[in-house]
């Protein structure tokens, strides 16, 4: 029992960082129909962002602090969602109207330009490096768990940003524009809609949530670097096609369902070195018996 | 108030327009009627800025709007309700007629054209929180025209609102297209199969086709044309 607990709260907070990643992926393929492979760069940025601006901010604020935190958090994603909507802008505006294999190639190479260019030693290098202590830590033992502060914190993060993107796509102007757009993008220019702009939008939000994901998963790691992002990146890639491509709450769910598949297959003695293996092996199942995915649904249309 | 001005439009290398000039007065409506393939949405399509005018221009309230984005055109009053309708399926009908005024900001006015909207088309009232995907292919039509009145047009352009629609509503949808332009003053350009029906309701009407106007009269010129008549109303 207390095993059983213990796996599923580090679960949990694993699945949180693949759910706000799997977000930015699913995002963008509901507008664009292609998969961002760049998207894991970003998240590598936003943990070089913080690991950047936190000694300039230690100057102004005590680290480490909660305040201190947010701050650097916030500019960190605020630089994050700049570089996603300038490399859809570079990138992939260029080739709106080309085959999406054309973009999906191009995303490869935004991608690995971005991982490579960053690895060279004037830019990051490609050492690791070991990431400030943002926020103060604690264990915190509760019935014969161990709950650190920071699984916690990426819990709480998760599910307020998972409410205010809720609210933006289903409550704000510009979020019902985003549902109108990944619908039809003619439709909703007929009704006056910058297609642009929320192209662009739409990437500034899903980079946002990639760097704070970023940042959280430099807390729990032991260092960072270039490639970074390349794991956790694709593992939420999976968890965004878990859920069904293209929809939010899915992508949310199978972020979780990724993480506490992962870590459950890990606690197993005699089985952590095949937790990919086991965690992969169910994603497979699940994806035989629903292939559009946990929540997504073969769309109808009318005609 | 609308005019184009030997309007080519090429699909690729396909020629679909090749020249076409047409009128459209204010609070007037003028129909555009031909065959499969013969340009009508194409003519549509170029005018609101869906496709890339190759040569000739188009005009609105006296300016040039050739080559304009979508976005822009609609700002101006000019709004276009695609052929297939074009609902968004995933958003209720609440939330369609949301985006059709996307570009206001004035929220009484927008509350009051939504009841109107719900006096034209009562049927989308009780449909207010379904999503449109669910919606019959007529309630989706009544949408689509009362989505595109949300944006407050002066000029509408209609492609086949009969599409696919039983007689009995047909004949209900163009009353209200009627009562739309003699009410609201809105100028219409529709473009339709249904000839006679098309006809019976403009002043003045363009036969197409292949990407060329065949022939140009008043409605009720053309409703007594012979080669029209052989050609379009069935005899
Ligand atoms: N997206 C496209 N790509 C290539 N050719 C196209 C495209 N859309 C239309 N065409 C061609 O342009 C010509 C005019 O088509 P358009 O859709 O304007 O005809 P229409 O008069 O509206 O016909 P219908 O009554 O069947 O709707 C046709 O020959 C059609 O095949
Ligand atoms: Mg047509």
């Amino acid at each position: 029992m207390e095993w059983f607990l213990q796996q599923l709260i580090n679960g949990l907070a694993l699945g949180s960082i693949y759910a706000l990643i799997a977000l930015g992926y699913t995002m963008v393929y509901g507008v664009l129909r292609f998969i961002n492979f760049a998207h894991s760069d970003v998240l590598m940025l936003g943990a070089f962002s913080a690991y950047y601006v936190a000694p300039a901010i230690e100057k102004v604020l005590p680290l480490p602090s909660v305040l201190g935190a947010l701050v650097i958090i916030l500019i960190s994603t605020l630089i994050c969602a700049g570089i996603g909507m300038l490399i859809e802008f570079l990138a992939y505006r260029p080739l709106r109207n080309r085959p999406k294999l054309t973009v999906l190639i191009t995303a490869i190479g935004v991608s690995l330009f971005i991982e490579f260019t960053c690895q060279h030693k004037s830019v990051f290098g490609a050492d690791t490096k070991p990431f400030p202590q943002l926020l103060p830590a604690t264990d915190f033992h509760v019935l014969g768990l161990i709950i650190s502060s920071n699984d916690l914190l990426v819990v709480f993060i998760t599910a307020i940003l998972l409410t205010a993107l809720w609210f933006i796509v289903q409550r704000t102007k510009m979020g019902t524009a985003m549902r109108a757009v990944s619908f039809n993008q003619q439709a909703a220019a007929l009704m006056g809609v910058n297609i642009n702009k929320i192209i662009s939008f739409t990437f500034g939000l899903g980079s946002a949530l990639a760097a704070i994901a970023g940042i959280l998963y430099a807390l729990k790691a032991p260092g960072i670097e270039p490639l970074m992002g390349v794991q956790p990146g694709l593992r939420a890639f999976v968890a965004a096609v878990l859920g069904g491509i293209g929809n939010l709450p899915g992508a949310a769910l199978g972020g979780l369902l990724l993480g506490l598949l992962e870590t459950f297959a890990g606690g197993i003695s005699g089985l952590s070195n095949y937790r990919d293996g086991i965690a992969f092996a169910i994603l497979i199942l699940i994806l035989l018996f629903k292939p559009a995915g946990l929540l997504g649904k073969a769309t109808i249309e009318k005609v | 108030m609308l005019e184009i001005d030997h309007l080519e439009v090429s699909y690729g290398s396909i020629r679909a327009l090749h020249g076409i000039s047409l009128k459209v007065p204010e609070k007037s409506i003028v129909t555009l009627i031909g065959g499969n393939g013969a340009g009508k949405s194409t003519t549509l399509r170029s005018i609101s800025g869906l496709i890339k005018v190759r040569a000739g221009n188009v005009r609105y309230d006296g300016q040039d709007i050739t080559n304009k984005p979508a976005h822009e055109i609609v700002a101006r009053g000019l709004c276009h309700v695609p052929e297939g309708r074009m609902v968004f399926a995933n958003l209720t009908v609440m939330e369609n007629l949301h985006m059709g005024a996307y570009l206001r900001k004035d929220r009484a006015g927008i509350a009051s054209d939504i009841e109107y909207a719900f006096t034209i088309f009562p049927r989308l009232k009780e449909r207010i929180s379904q999503l449109a995907g669910t919606l019959s292919g007529g309630e989706q039509q009544m949408l689509a025209i009362a989505r595109a009145l949300m944006s407050k047009p002066r000029c509408l352009m209609l492609d086949e609102p009969s599409l696919g629609i039983a007689p009995i509503l047909v004949r209900s949808i163009f009353d209200q297209i009627v009562a739309i332009n003699k009410e609201r003053g809105l100028t219409i350009l529709l473009v339709e199969q249904n000839a006679n029906l098309a006809l019976s309701i403009s002043h003045y009407g363009y036969v197409l086709e292949t990407g060329s106007v065949l022939i140009e009269d008043t409605a009720e010129a053309l409703r007594k044309d012979p080669q029209v008549r052989a050609a379009y109303l069935g005899g």
